[in-house]
């Protein structure tokens, strides 16, 4: 597919909104949880930071038990991921594994933190005049303060950006669309603190080396867009617009929404850098404009925290590590009927398996679901291949197709039909008659494929290290046949012979020893 | 005060559409030409519906039983039912008890669960079903009633029953005082005895298009068959690929020669087309998986059946069809993958 | 009548000679089924299949002397792929070579080790470092977990480990589906 030269694409991002291919209508269900305005819950009494809580390593304690810290110290570092600082002021009581809300549901190492309730800050070194700022020092400054996508990825956005930078990015997008049912943070956000958004989108586009940016929201968040358009800020700002999309699940998806946007699809295989866009959540772009207006690092986050297993549904300004169980306690606790928790949205979220679990960088909406919520009505039957997953699939892929070929271990034919172009977003799931699970389906032939290849990886080292010892000790078998068959002709040769006993004597005498002709070697005179 | 839930997989939302409610829109689709049908033809296929229902359920639940199979999600699921259906609007209403009880054995037994079960059958049951029982038992087979408007005798509800659990006809003069040729057969002896097309539809059997009163069967099947693409339980690229195929190929054919070759809305309304194309080609196990492979699909049907009505040794071609673009259908899916996002 | 049976005859060994001929002529040095087996074995070199290595054990397999369901640390999947490679029927792994156990290393503890080079030499794919007198070490990335190093070690200061990926490694399992539940009924 060829592009079009990035000027004409410059001016037409958010012009128009064209179309993806399938999605859902979903109920939107956020009203109940935007009736409040977003406060901060009182301080719990322990708080546990996992150290890692970005795509990419688990990050290196800095700290060690029975520190002190204070608030917005680093105490997580990975280099290049985005590093881990204190939520509180407080003492380190221990730096050990604990459950860290990971999609794995597996714990991992977490720094606990008893928190004096004092708060007192670690110094902050703000970039008061960014607007003269280098890009690298901007893009230092997001990697010091440990931002990551906080739409759910949370991949470092230093690198993000770095990587667009690298490629000539000429529009920022700020992805507002919160697609998912329930989840109402970012939405939130947008008209509680419009300023800081904008702010935030100056900066990265400052970062980038972009032209413009297009602030993303659904067509039915009227409020927002008020908010918005009416902000000091976007008044003294200049090519920066927002734009409605139509409020179809999964438009909240990268692709999609640059799909609805552009008209173009981002290359398979590819990013959005490749087409010159960069793609960042609003949540980020205001964590951004704290980290270089203010130097403050990402210590905490919007989170939604709704359900109809929750009492009185709200948004919290909470801090990372702050338990679960504490902002539900925070919301007035669950329903008698509630039946699962879980983190994200209904559609993509991952279920947890207790609520001790904390609050972390990707946390951006607790789910309590009711028994009637998650009831099936039926129980899973063989695919009867009638197509809905295909039509409403927004990557364009063949879900029916997909799962038989994982279901059989067909792990090339699952690759060409484009199982890792898959999102997860759930959109098959949600309408398939049969009950089938796709998605877990999914999720789990992409950790096989995963999986194969670095075993495959492993067995071709394997075979290559035997293969290699085998010829080392067959040549070194070789050398001593040989040297042992050149021995054995020179015994034979008898003019040799004699000439070496010559010498040999001859290197004694020199040395100052006396030997004998009767010497154990024999005589070379007798047959 | 900490507390521990269970786990499931996302999305946490389970789906509202199960697949006995597809099955039971796909029947209430059906309906209104099974009324049409009545009212044209008498009682007898209500009775033929009531038989092979009943002989597919049996089936059905003999073959989930030695498979050890669980009964309860599966014979509820109104596939078998909708099987039964498909196939007793296929034969003659007065055939007898026998001919159900073969074709359902064959749908369910070797069609469906010999090849795995719900979801597996390469073929379409029914057409097997319909294909096996024509072939082996032709005499059986070719006993069609004329319209009730037409009929000299017309059988009632109880001479029906009669009719079809005995074999023999309670009329004086048997089989022959009540059956009559169908449409498209009479069509076709009369092309193949050198007639022409436009002198044989004189007939009183031909109404406007096909067949009297099969063309108002048609008509509330397709009726029925848009209350489905409405519905969206199947897509528009199969029906409009079978009538825009056989309107298409036909075409030609009757420009060229009206006299030995019906107009092409002839050939739409008489037989099976109409059913296959909302009822019988768009069933999803048997066919294709890609909008593109549908059109090809029900495009095949079309076309062969047009080929067998025409030059072929039976009047209507449409299990053939139907059987023949089972076989391809893997093939099709193969070369017309659809592009993926971003290729 | 004995006119045709000559013909026959004489066309049937004529034929039979023709494709003797062409056996010798156009065979084939290397067989390549031995390359398709080996791709298929996980190369751990282990020996619990009875042979000294996966090559050997691949050449057995397709001279037919040894059967498909030798192999433990390839485990169900190994087999059921052979099968599927050779047209066989899969068959359970053989009890009398092992059982399929998870992915394992193995750590050598290092307040034990004496240096005697044992190990080394024992190695099918020099994954352990060191020289005599000097500390050995596995290097984990390549150890296969094929465990022929425990028994030469005087000191038995090899520990197994267990080799699972943690996050974000982490994998997810195997969707029990529906049907698996209904028929476990």
């Amino acid at each position: 597919m060829t592009l079009p030269p990035q000027i004409d694409l410059a001016h037409d991002v958010g012009k128009r909104t064209h179309h993806f291919h399938g999605g859902l209508r979903l109920r939107h269900n956020k009203k109940v949880s935007c009736q409040d305005p977003v406060e901060r819950p009182p301080l719990p009494e322990l708080l546990v930071v996992p150290l890692l809580q970005h795509a990419g390593d688990v990050a290196e304690p800095l700290v060690r038990i029975g520190d002190r810290v204070l608030k917005g110290q680093q105490i997580g570092h990975c280099q290049p991921c985005a590093a881990i600082h204190a939520p509180v002021s407080g003492s380190v009581e221990a730096i050990e594994e604990r459950p860290m809300s990971h999609p794995s549901g597996q714990a991992g190492p977490c720094v606990v933190i008893r928190p004096d309730g004092m708060e007192q800050w670690a110094k902050l070194k703000p970039l008061g005049d960014w607007l003269n700022a280098g890009s690298d020092c901007l893009i230092e400054q997001i990697q010091n303060c440990g931002i990551a996508g906080l739409g759910g990825a949370v991949f470092p956005t230093h690198a993000k950006t770095r990587d667009g930078r690298d490629r000539n990015t000429h529009t920022l997008i700020l992805n507002g669309v919160e697609c998912e049912p329930y989840i109402s943070c970012d939405e939130m956000l947008m008209r509680e603190q419009p300023g800081k958004i904008i702010l935030g989108a100056r900066i990265l586009r400052r970062a980038l080396g972009a032209e413009k940016v297009v602030i993303a929201i659904e067509d039915q968040m009227g409020a927002v867009q008020k908010a918005l358009t009416g902000s000091t800020e976007f008044a003294d700002s200049k090519n920066i617009s927002v734009v409605k999309v139509p409020t179809i699940y999964p438009e909240g998806g990268e692709r999609q929404l640059i799909q609805v946007l552009t008209g173009l699809e981002v290359p398979a295989g590819g990013r959005p850098s490749d087409i010159g866009l960069v793609c960042q959540n609003v949540a980020t772009a205001a964590a951004v404009a704290e980290a270089v207006a203010e130097g403050k690092p990402l210590i905490e986050r919007y989170v939604t925290v709704t359900g109809n297993g929750i009492e009185r549904p709200r948004n919290f300004l909470a801090l990372f590590g702050t338990p679960i169980s504490h902002l539900v306690d925070c919301c007035g606790g669950y329903t008698s009927d509630v039946a699962r928790l879980v983190v994200g949205g209904p559609m993509m979220g991952y279920p947890l398996e207790s609520d001790s679990a904390p609050v972390v960088k990707a946390s951006n909406c607790v789910l309590a679901l009711t028994r009637q919520d998650i009831a099936a009505p039926q129980a899973e039957m063989p695919c009867i291949r009638c197509g809905e997953c295909a039509r409403v699939c927004p990557a364009m892929l063949l879900p029916q197709q997909l799962h038989l070929q994982i279901r059989n271990g067909l792990w090339k034919t699952a690759q060409e039909y484009g199982l890792s172009a898959c999102i997860e977003c759930g959109c098959c799931d949600f309408v398939c008659p049969s009950h089938i699970p796709l998605v877990d389906w999914f999720r789990f032939g992409k950790g096989e494929v995963r999986r194969l290849a670095l075993e495959s990886e492993a067995t071709e080292l394997a075979r290559k290290r035997f293969e290699d010892r085998e010829a080392r000790l067959l040549k070194i078998k070789q050398e001593r046949a040989e040297k042992m068959t050149r021995r054995k002709q020179l015994l034979k040769d008898k003019a040799m012979q004699q000439d070496r006993i010559r010498a040999s004597i001859q290197r004694a005498e020199n040395k100052g020893r006396t030997i004998t002709r009767e010497s154990p070697g024999g005589k070379p005179d007798d047959a | 005060m900490t507390r521990s839930f269970q786990v499931g997989g996302a999305p946490h939302m389970p789906p509202q559409t199960t697949v006995a409610k597809v099955m039971l829109q796909v029947l209430l689709a059906l309906a209104p030409g099974v009324l049409a049908y009545t009212w044209f033809f008498g009682p007898g296929i209500l009775v033929q519906i009531i038989l092979s229902t009943g002989f597919a359920v049996l089936f059905e639940f003999l073959m989930l039983r030695s498979r050890g199979r669980p009964l309860k999600p599966f014979i509820n699921d109104y596939s078998a039912v909708v099987t039964a259906v498909l196939f007793a609007l296929c034969i003659p209403p007065l055939a007898p008890w026998w001919i159900s009880c073969t074709g359902m054995l064959f749908a369910i037994v070797f069609a469906k669960h010999l090849y795995g079960g719900l979801g597996q059958n390469v073929f379409n049951p029914a057409m097997v079903a319909y294909v096996v029982v024509l072939i082996s038992f032709p005499q059986a087979m070719t006993n069609w009633l004329p319209p009730l408007a037409l009929a000299e005798h017309g059988l009632g509800m109880s001479d029906s029953l009669i009719t079809i659990l005995t074999g023999q006809v309670p009329v004086e003069g048997g089989w022959d005082a009540v059956t009559q040729a169908t449409p498209l057969d009479t069509l076709k002896t009369g092309v193949d005895t050198g007639r022409m097309v436009p002198e044989i539809r004189n007939s009183p059997i031909f109404g406007d298009y096909g067949g009297k009163g099969w063309e108002w069967i048609a008509n509330w099947f397709a009726l029925g068959g848009f209350f489905l693409l409405y519905r969206r339980v199947i897509s528009w690229q199969v029906p409009l690929a079978v009538i825009g195929s056989v309107l298409l190929l036909s075409l030609p054919f009757w420009l060229a020669d009206p006299d030995s070759n019906p107009f092409p809305l002839q050939h739409v309304f008489s037989g099976a087309i109409v059913l296959a194309a909302f009822f019988i080609a768009t069933d999803p196990v048997s066919g294709c998986v890609s909008d593109r492979g549908r059109l090809v699909f029900g495009a095949g049907v079309g076309i062969i059946t047009l080929v067998i009505r025409r030059w072929g040794g039976y009047p209507d071609g449409v299990a053939f069809a139907v059987l023949l673009m089972n076989m391809a259908a893997p093939l099709i899916d193969r070369y017309t993958r659809p592009r993926m996002y971003g290729e | 009548m004995l006119i045709s049976i000559l013909i026959i005859s004489g066309l049937g060994i004529a034929f039979g000679l023709g494709l003797g001929w062409a056996a010798q002529r156009f065979r084939v040095d290397s067989d390549p089924v031995v390359e398709k087996i080996d791709a298929l074995l996980p190369q751990t070199q282990c020996g619990q299949c009875g042979y000294p290595g996966c090559r050997p054990y691949a050449e057995a397999i397709s001279r037919e002397e040894a059967d498909i369901n030798q192999c433990p640390p390839g485990g169900d999947a190994g087999i059921r792929a052979l099968a599927d490679l050779l047209g066989r029927e899969p068959k359970p792994l053989n009890p009398e070579n092992g059982e399929e156990t998870p992915k394992t290393v193995v750590l050598i503890d290092e307040s034990r080790c004496i240096g005697c080079t044992l190990c080394i030499q024992a190695c099918p794919v020099d994954a352990i470092v060191g020289a005599a007198k000097l500390m050995h070490t596995v290097i984990l990335s390549e150890c296969t977990g094929c465990n022929l190093c425990l028994p030469p070690c005087p000191v038995d200061c090899i520990d197994i480990v267990e080799a699972e990926p943690k996050p974000p490694r982490w994998h997810r399992p195997r969707p029990q589906t529906g049907l698996d539940r209904l028929l476990v009924q």
